[in-house]
């Protein structure tokens, strides 16, 4: 028994991270799915990113989400067939010495972090250094999470859109979408080609463009494009277990990195550069890239030794208030959304993923999402 | 006005006579090269110090290379160059270049990549052991160090650099083993008629394999090479190889230099937006570029092998014309009849070298036949069997697809000497046309960049 062609249980438009778990999560509960991606699945945020699975530093009511979430990080292979990288060596944050309050803030975090099953080290002085050589003089103290640790954005998001597909989700790729609208009981989704796929549910993935769906339903959202500062170094023997980053409140001091087993160091962070929807292209600024090894340098100062190979960028969406849109419409019963998670999305890819199918085939979930309710845009 | 920001990417043939046609119209451009000295590759010069003669060192082609070294030293009191420096990046109007002790943006008003080209390389089981080498390569370790890549050496796949460097080889006193042919005779002889449009250049290649037979060594057509022999302990230890009749055969030594014709060095062009087009006479993605070189972006200009292969000659011409069209477009007076003469060499050129890439195909059909075990991208030892697993296990049929999924491409040579074979092993697993599989996309810096750039001398 097959639905009519173009009809499903749900329509989910967007092929990052975010749709494409959704997708695998759904078929899991029996849901028929269709998913459309304007290019190929993961090629912008979701596969350009950093690739930390971090659970420190977010919002301490997020942590629930990102517990789910690393409970598929860590079930990765059993769940969609293919190893995602996942290292669960551990990860990092430090502050400068110019900026003590943030010992403080760190202490604080980790006693409410614990009442949600995040455990933090903390440690300064000889003993952060003892265990982690490799950090400048300048750095005063870390927060240490032995259970977070990093994995391959380039192949969370297809592992996922193929598990989907083995589950019997239909992926449309190549797939640009230029309205959607409700008709009757169904959304009819329209590409620029004209097919149009219809379904009783539709669920908006779409990152950077997501604005240009929920707009559609009257609810726009100021989502900001954006594009990361990615840089890899050549390979060096493995030496450094943890994703390292640092908390301080200036972006361009921001920056982070962590060695992957095949031994290059990727490098994330300081100023972000512009990214063009529009062109399908983000492109990192050479001043950027400049300011990203500068402030490497403070934190690590050996890397200075090391070479960058190659950078790179994406097309991200970022919401004012650096918290995503997750959860049902305002405006329309049956539309879902789940985008605007640049800057701390691929950690709770997973858990978004599970936590939409939740919510979508049963109607409620335990995971406290309402912070993130689009409502909070609306005019009025 | 202001006098108009000219600068040159290349010192090589292209970049000179670029700068020189500059300077002749009063402008002072900026030459920013990544060698020691000025020639580039075909013309390289030997470090300061050695001694070995023009004569010696480029053979028939000396008067040339003495030509451009002198016309390059008469430029330097006119010109700003900058030796030993990268330009690891190009955006907004600005060229980004970095060396040992220095890094900065400049501005241009006008851009001249004359970036040059690499070897073009086909896999062949073996060809990761120490020992084997591009033939580029090869040439240069003996151009500017006097040195043997090995004692005995077998010098293998197609070109006129094949031709070249084996008798170079030869005249420098090394062994060389064999010089082994995938092209076969009859390729040669169909592109006969295009390659007389350069005759003395058709003589000289004639003269090279003469030379070879002369000297005694094998010279062998319509080979498909089967594997390099070696292990980690000593190397390169033989090769084993088809002949044209069917034969397989193995032959002792202890380096190989290989390759098929060149591949131009594409990167700038890319940084700096221009759009490409896939060429299928030499089955690779190119810049778009008019006549006189002038690339779909506005004040981007392009000349020598790094746009088109056609050979020194045809750089030194192009050069000259993209000098001009970007003197035109400045709005400065060009010689009319100079421009002319220059669109009418070039024409030559180009069909000569039309003839080379008939003469010297690109032997795509062993990439398909490429063993699992072999090595396509060195740098992150990604073999033939990974490359299409991930092709059938994911359904990666594009260049950067296929790159994110199995790292093919993904070191520090960012694909330069995988990526096209890579792609015709992704054409042939997947069953679709190359041109569909695209080109892996340059992403900065060129070349590896110390993370130390920038960092204030202390």
């Amino acid at each position: 028994m097959s639905a009519p062609a173009g009809h499903s249980d749900v329509v989910i438009v967007g092929g990052g991270l975010m749709g494409c778990s959704a997708a695998f999560f759904l078929r899991q509960r029996g849901l028929s799915v269709t998913l459309l991606e304007t290019d190929l699945v993961g090629r912008q945020a979701s596969g350009t990113n950093f690739g930390n699975v971090r659970r420190q530093g977010r919002p301490i009511h997020q942590l629930p989400l990102a517990n789910r979430a690393l409970a598929s990080w860590r079930n990765a292979k059993a769940l969609v067939g293919s190893d995602l990288e996942f290292m669960p060596s551990g990860h990092i944050r430090v502050c400068y010495r110019e900026r003590p309050e943030l010992v403080g803030a760190m202490e604080d975090y980790a006693d409410k972090a614990r009442d949600e099953g995040l455990s933090l080290e903390l440690l300064s002085g000889n003993a952060l250094r003892d265990r982690f050589p490799f950090f400048g003089q300048d750095v005063l103290a870390g927060s240490y999470s032995a259970l977070d640790g990093h994995a391959n954005p380039r192949l969370a998001a297809p592992a996922f859109a193929r598990a989907a597909i083995a589950l019997g989700a239909v992926i449309h790729e190549n797939t640009r979408i230029i309205a959607a609208q409700k008709s009757g009981e169904d959304f009819v989704v329209t590409a620029g080609d004209g097919r149009s796929f219809r379904a009783p549910i539709l669920l908006v993935t779409a990152g950077a463009w997501g604005n240009a769906l929920s707009s559609q339903f009257g609810e726009p959202v100021p989502v900001t494009p954006r594009g990361p500062n990615m840089s890899v170094t050549e390979p060096v023997p493995y030496a450094i277990a943890p994703a390292v980053g640092v908390m301080t409140p200036l972006e361009e001091e921001t920056v982070y990195f962590r060695q992957v087993a095949r031994g290059n160091i990727v490098i994330g962070g300081s100023t972000r550069g512009p990214s063009f929807p529009d062109q399908y292209r983000a492109y990192v600024k050479p001043e950027n890239l400049l300011s990203q090894l500068k402030h490497i340098r403070r934190l690590a100062p050996e890397l200075g030794r090391l070479n960058i190979i190659r950078v790179w960028s994406g097309i991200e969406g970022y919401m004012p208030d650096s918290l995503p849109v997750m959860g049902p419409s305002g405006t329309t019963p049956g539309l879902f959304y789940a985008f605007g998670f640049s800057g701390s999305g691929f950690q709770i890819g997973p858990g978004v993923g599970e936590t939409m199918a939740e919510l979508i085939a049963t109607g409620s979930t335990d995971i406290p999402i309402a912070a993130y309710d689009i409502r909070r845009f609306a005019a009025g | 006005m202001a006098e108009p920001r000219v600068i040159i990417v290349g010192a090589g043939p292209a970049g000179t006579r670029a700068a020189e046609a500059l300077v002749r119209a009063g402008l002072r451009p900026m030459v920013i090269d990544e060698g020691q000295r000025s020639g580039g590759q075909i013309y390289r010069r030997q470090p300061e110090g050695f001694g070995r003669s023009y004569a010696k060192l480029y053979g028939t082609e000396a008067g040339r290379a003495r030509d451009l070294h002198q016309s390059f030293e008469a430029l330097l009191p006119h010109i700003d160059y900058r030796p030993e420096t990268l330009v690891w990046n190009i955006a907004d109007q600005h060229v980004w270049w970095a060396n040992a002790h220095d890094q900065d943006a400049a501005p241009f008003d006008a851009l001249i990549v004359c970036s040059g080209a690499t070897d073009r390389l086909m896999p062949v089981l073996g060809w990761h052991h120490a020992g084997c080498y591009s033939l580029g390569g090869a040439q240069v370790a003996l151009k500017a160090q006097a040195c043997a890549i090995g004692r005995e050496i077998v010098f293998m796949g197609s070109g006129p650099l094949l031709y070249l460097v084996a008798a170079q080889y030869a005249a420098a006193g090394a062994k060389v083993a064999a010089v082994l042919d995938s092209a076969p005779a009859s390729a040669r002889v169909r592109a006969a008629p295009d390659m007389l449009a350069l005759p003395s250049v058709l003589w000289n290649g004639i003269g090279l394999t003469l030379a070879l037979r002369k000297a005694g060594v094998p010279v062998l057509h319509g080979v498909t090479p089967v594997e390099i022999r070696g292990d980690a302990d000593q190397g390169v230890t033989g090769l084993v190889y088809r002949t044209a009749g069917g034969d397989t055969r193995e032959i002792a030594c202890d380096a190989v230099a290989m390759g098929h014709h060149l591949r131009s060095e594409t990167q700038l062009a890319d940084l700096a937006r221009c759009a490409f087009g896939f060429d299928p006479v030499s089955r690779q993605w190119l810049p778009q570029c008019d006549a006189e070189g002038r690339s779909s972006v506005p004040g981007v200009y392009l000349a020598g092998d790094g746009c088109r292969i056609r050979g020194a000659r045809a750089a030194e011409a192009g050069g000259q014309l993209a000098a001009l069209a970007a003197l035109a477009d400045l709005g400065l007076a060009v010689d009319a009849a100079e421009r002319a003469h220059l669109l009418d060499a070039m024409a030559d050129y180009a069909r000569f070298a039309r003839g080379l890439m008939r003469a010297f195909p690109w032997p795509q059909h062993q990439a398909a036949s490429l063993p699992d075990a072999a090595m396509v991208c060195r740098c992150e030892a990604v073999t033939a069997g990974d490359l299409r697993q991930v092709v059938r296990e994911t359904g990666a049929r594009e260049a950067n697809r296929a790159k994110a999924f199995s790292r093919v491409g993904m070191g520090r040579c960012q694909g330069r000497y995988c990526g096209l074979a890579a792609a015709e092993v992704i054409a042939a697993e997947a069953r679709v046309p190359v041109e569909s599989v695209g080109r892996l996309r340059a992403q900065a810096p060129v070349k590896p960049l110390s993370i130390s750039t920038g960092e204030d001398a202390a």
